[in-house]
């Protein structure tokens, strides 16, 4: 463990007197080192590895099926990848709300919303995903407007419902974290209890919020697959109608899974190191 | 009918502060058990006392950060303890300093100074940032304004500290313990600029353990031990002939 990583010894200065400085050259997008490549190289040898199966007669070797099918496969990851961004920008509006709540002087909001918290924190995700499908209709009526309301859609607000009470925790430690002097020095100023939350802690809190919110983005992202149980035409899904459409010959189905895998991973790991370099960064010295 | 509520009109020539027999207690512990005194507008007071008297405690009921449990304060004659109080009125009147700086971090020094006249008081921006570089200077920051106060000294982020309870324009300043976290050196600057302020007729109250700056600064001296004043006084008459057996010990501990 380098010294940097050491937590922070009781008497050291507050991390949050730390100047916030993004460095864009360093920040930016992760360097790819030999040990992506080498990865990189084991993914396709995966891939390629059952084409020792082609040959023998005119089908197509595992390599030329998923060439074939890429768009149409790529085309599904980019849905998970929608549903994920959407998810979590629900999660993330409706999350802020409910920490705020949770921080709330009303006791009664306090508690609906620290029970609502608790309640899709500890549920399993693909069980809110099921409730979310079935119990939301097809449709909904507003204003005599029929507004349709599509599987993925559906399965959209069921993965932000998980996203909102991780978020929500998210806010109320990173809130609770900031010392409490700083709300004193605000009152002191006149500041009322909204504007200190807005203007003084919360903005305090963003990088503390940071590494841990875009962990949660990476876990969403690798979620959204479960959405083809529910039948949305995502990735996993279309990997099984391609696989099916090519006669469902089990040499192809390591390459096809496997290119699904192999999406997510180029995906969600950098993501992982960018989100680790935040949090090097950001560590109190 | 409401006129019985309403505050007389201050003038200056009433106390700017007033405290009539203030009690509190933090759940069994009485920390202050009726205290009394008032402050004339342009005096400078230092509160003295071992730790633990209630002196932090004291300066922080002055402007309702604490709740008092019992009596009154009258800021320019507001009552403090109203539960209707307007805390806006009373904290644009009284300016607090703490110990730990306790700068806004993500803000530089030059934003620190000008966030609560322009969010509080909504004042314009241009003219607010002007009063604000006036203030840098007056705190002999000039240079400093878009440093994060991470990057400054203690004497650096409690000069700002200052300048930011400046920009509010108080009629008041307290300051708590100011110079107990700072290292001997930047004790000294931070000193010069109380000291300024003092010197334009700021009315100024001061608790400290900085026992030659009090018996300098001050017009008035209140030595506080277990929640009541001992003593008060005129600086010479406190620190040259201490009358209480209290004050007397305290001194030749800390002198």
């Amino acid at each position: 463990m380098s010294p940097k990583n050491t937590p922070a010894r009781a008497d050291a200065p507050l991390p949050v007197l730390l100047p916030f400085r993004i460095e864009p050259t360093r920040l930016g997008t992760p360097r790819l080192a030999p040990v992506h490549a080498l990865l990189f190289g084991a993914g396709l040898a995966l891939l390629a590895g059952t084409a020792w199966a082609q040959a023998v007669d005119t089908r197509l070797s595992p390599l030329d099926v998923i060439i074939k099918w890429a768009p149409l496969l790529l085309s599904g990851f980019a849905f998970n990848i929608l549903i994920s961004m959407i998810a979590m920008a629900i999660g993330t509006g409706a999350g802020l709300g409910v920490g705020l709540g949770m921080l709330s002087h009303n006791p009664v909001l306090a508690r609906v919303c620290w029970a609502l918290t608790q309640f899709f924190r500890n549920a399993p995700w693909l069980v809110l995903l099921f409730f979310v499908m079935f119990l939301v209709p097809f449709q909904i009526t507003v204003f005599g407007v029929r507004i349709p309301l599509p599987d993925w859609v559906k399965a959209t607000v069921g993965f932000s419902l998980p996203v909102m009470a991780n978020v929500a925790e998210i806010v109320r430690g990173a809130v609770r974290s900031v010392p409490s002097t700083q709300w004193e020095a605000a009152e002191s100023l006149a500041f009322t209890p909204r504007q200190t939350m807005w203007r003084i802690i919360l903005p305090q809190c963003v990088k503390r919020m940071l590494p841990p919110w875009m962990n949660l983005y990476s876990l969403v992202t690798m979620a959204t697959v479960q959405a083809s149980i529910v039948g949305v035409s995502e990735m996993l899904t279309l990997t099984a109608q391609v696989h099916t459409a090519e006669g469902g010959r089990p040499e192809l189905f390591a390459p096809l899974y496997g290119f699904a895998m192999f999406c997510f991973f180029l995906y969600c790991y950098p993501i992982d190191r960018f989100t680790a370099r935040l949090e090097r960064r950001f560590h109190i010295r | 009918m409401a006129v019985a509520t309403e505050p007389r009109p201050w003038t200056p020539d009433q106390p700017i502060i007033q405290l009539i027999d203030v009690h509190k207690s933090f759940g069994a512990l009485e920390v202050l058990k009726g205290v009394s005194f008032s402050v004339k507008k342009g005096e400078v007071v230092c509160i003295i006392g071992p730790s633990g008297s209630g002196k932090s405690t004291l300066i922080r009921c002055i402007n309702a950060l604490v709740p008092v449990t019992s009596g009154t304060i009258l800021v320019e004659n507001i009552e403090v303890a109203d539960p209707k109080l307007d805390k806006l009125a009373l904290r644009r009147k009284v300016g607090m300093v703490f110990q730990q700086y306790n700068l806004f971090p993500h803000k530089t020094a030059l934003q620190n100074v000008m966030m609560a006249p322009m969010h509080v008081l909504h004042q314009d921006r241009g003219e607010v940032e002007e009063r604000a570089r006036a203030l840098m200077k007056k705190v002999r920051l000039t240079g400093k304004e878009h440093t994060y106060p991470g990057e400054l000294s203690g004497g650096q982020q409690q000069r700002v500290a200052i300048a930011r309870s400046l920009a509010m324009r108080p009629d008041v300043m307290l300051f708590d313990e100011v110079t107990a976290a700072l290292d001997p050196e930047t004790v000294k600057e931070v000193l010069f600029t109380i000291r300024e302020l003092a010197e334009e007729g700021m009315t100024c109250m001061l608790v400290t353990h900085e026992m030659n700056f009090a018996r300098d600064i001050a017009d008035h001296v209140y030595f506080t031990d277990r929640g009541v004043i001992v003593e008060h006084g005129p600086p010479d008459t406190i620190f040259s002939a201490p009358r209480d057996p209290r004050t007397q010990e305290f001194l030749s501990q800390v002198l």
